[in-house]
């Protein structure tokens, strides 16, 4: 019996994708701030966490215990509501930004095409930007609702922060996409793995410092990490938090941080394209372990950059406010402008 | 004045059109601590790890048993007088007839107390003593939460007894047993 004009194997299939993709970003987040601390510590020539399991393994469910049972506080003078929504809505948006990206190519299971993508939206990264932007409004609901000064500061900051960069941003991004000519995510990997197989950083290196440069700042990652400085703002908007909204809170940093990286590696390293200049399809292997490769080099790709993320973090003092200003505004939008206009002037030198 | 020949002007020069873009010393920096990936980490894992003393570190005071596990302590208060930071202090009994297994001489101490809050570790007391009967061991005295668990009383301070206790009496006499 037809129960309904569904392919009922789509939605499970969709399900387990999303279950799978959520878990692993979580999991993932998790370990991250494992390595934060661990490579953290070897920058400082420390040991770092390696009391919790071997070589301190279980550090995150330790800290992730710890604030689960530490006591839920909400500031009498806070807004209730809005001060529980704050930290959801960070974690939301931080989950949300996986659905649009290509983890990986087509899996052929049970005679079915199985795309490694949960939704292949024709707007793709349109979409990814517009959920980073909502990312806002956890910081800025967070900051308000705790009534406090320092908090509603390092929201103000943060929103300023985050609106300057996704300028920049989504200017570097144009050049791309004049490029690939589409915003579907899968059409920005297929540009890049058809043809001669060029990565878009070769053909757009600025585009990707400054899209890497804006990554940072919107992860309000050091040197950006104004919202949250600690010796200005002791702890910025989430500083009334505690237990495990303020887990949320920096759980959702470091998803972010996972799917910015995802997405630099999309945009601009071929995404689940293992090596440049090479066809992979010539190797002889079969569909499915090339897309599992695939999905492994794309984790490399990413892994690589959460690392770039906490080495930076660990190298760069945190910019003044003016300074952050001014590189947003004054240099990274003009560079980005004139990358635009070059990319296009040479697009259309190379179509005529 | 000038008191070392190390100190070097500061550079104020206009800064580089490479300095300028500041990405590039961002580079260098990051090139710094990438290098400390590799740099040789000096901590010590310390409960599992420890780093041996020197050969003359002075530790907590040990008061002395000779080979028949009878105290060498008579009590003569050298120590005491020696004691720059006036830490020791004891009082001397006479022993009875019976007690020739527990005390080497007729005259010993009934009670002695180190106060290690104020001892400087100085080994003066060692020095003093005529009898071998003090020695400054090999460790150091153990963290308290009150000041009383500080003031080291004979049962803290004697050595455990050879002829009951061989191994604990080897191990408290430590690096000593292989000097004497």
């Amino acid at each position: 019996m037809q129960l309904l004009a569904i392919d009922w194997f789509l939605i499970l299939e969709k399900f387990l994708l999303v279950g799978f993709i959520v878990t692993l970003s979580l999991i993932i987040a998790m370990y991250t701030t494992y390595a934060e601390r661990k490579i953290a510590a070897w920058l400082q020539d420390r040991r770092g966490p390696n009391r919790a399991g071997p070589f301190g393994i279980l550090q995150p469910l330790a800290d992730g215990g710890k604030l689960f049972f530490k006591e839920e506080i909400i500031p009498l003078a806070s807004s209730r509501f809005l001060f529980i929504l704050g930290p959801s809505l960070a974690m939301l948006t931080a989950t949300l930004t996986s659905a649009v990206i290509p983890w990986g190519g087509n899996l052929h299971i049970f005679g079915r095409d199985v795309p490694l993508q949960i939704a292949d939206v024709n707007i793709g990264i349109l979409y990814v930007f517009g959920v980073v932007s909502l990312g806002v409004y956890g910081i800025m609901i967070g900051g308000w609702a705790s009534n406090n000064k320092f908090s509603l500061l390092a929201a103000i900051r943060g929103a300023s922060q985050m609106i300057s960069y996704e300028l920049a941003m989504g200017l570097s991004l144009i050049a791309v996409l004049m490029l690939t000519g589409t915003l579907q995510m899968s059409g920005i990997v297929g540009n890049q793995t058809s043809g001669s197989n060029i990565w878009h950083v070769f053909l757009q290196p600025l585009g990707f410092i400054i899209f890497f440069i804006c990554a940072l700042a919107e992860c309000n990652r050091t040197p950006f990490d104004l919202p949250e400085a600690e010796n200005e703002l002791n702890f910025g908007y989430h500083q009334e938090y505690s237990s495990m909204k303020l887990g949320f809170y920096l759980f959702a940093e470091y998803i972010n941080m996972f799917i910015s990286s995802a997405v630099i590696s999309t945009l601009f390293f071929g995404g689940y394209d293992i090596l440049p200049f090479v066809d992979e399809t010539k190797w002889g292997l079969s569909n499915n372990l090339l897309t599992i490769l695939g999905f492994a080099a794309l984790m490399a790709k990413t892994f690589f950059f959460l690392f770039v993320f906490i080495w930076i973090r660990w190298t760069i003092p945190r910019f003044r406010y003016d300074q952050l200003m001014n590189l947003g505004w004054k240099k990274l939008i003009p560079l980005a402008l004139a990358n635009m206009i070059i990319t296009a002037a040479i697009v259309l030198w190379l179509k005529k | 004045m000038q008191l070392t020949n190390r100190a070097a002007p500061v550079d104020r020069r206009p800064m580089t059109w490479l300095e300028k873009i500041y990405l590039w010393n961002i580079l260098k920096g990051m090139a710094i601590t990438f290098s400390h990936l590799f740099k040789r980490r000096p901590t010590i894992n310390y409960p599992e790890q420890k780093r041996s003393f020197s050969k003359v570190f002075r530790g907590l005071h040990v008061l002395n048993r000779d080979e028949e596990g009878r105290e060498r302590c008579t009590a003569c208060g050298l120590c005491a007088v020696a004691c720059p930071a006036e830490a020791i202090t004891m009082e001397a009994a006479e022993r009875q007839a019976g007690e020739e297994k527990l005390y080497r001489e007729e005259k010993y101490a009934a009670k002695y107390e180190i106060n290690m809050l104020r001892c400087i570790f100085c080994g003066l007391c060692e020095e003093a003593c005529p009898k071998d009967a003090i020695y400054l061991s090999q460790t150091f005295a153990p963290a308290n939460y009150a000041r009383k668990g500080f003031i080291y009383k004979k049962e803290d301070l004697l050595i455990p007894n050879p002829l009951t206790d061989p191994e604990g009496y080897k191990k408290a006499l430590g690096e000593k047993a292989e000097k004497n």
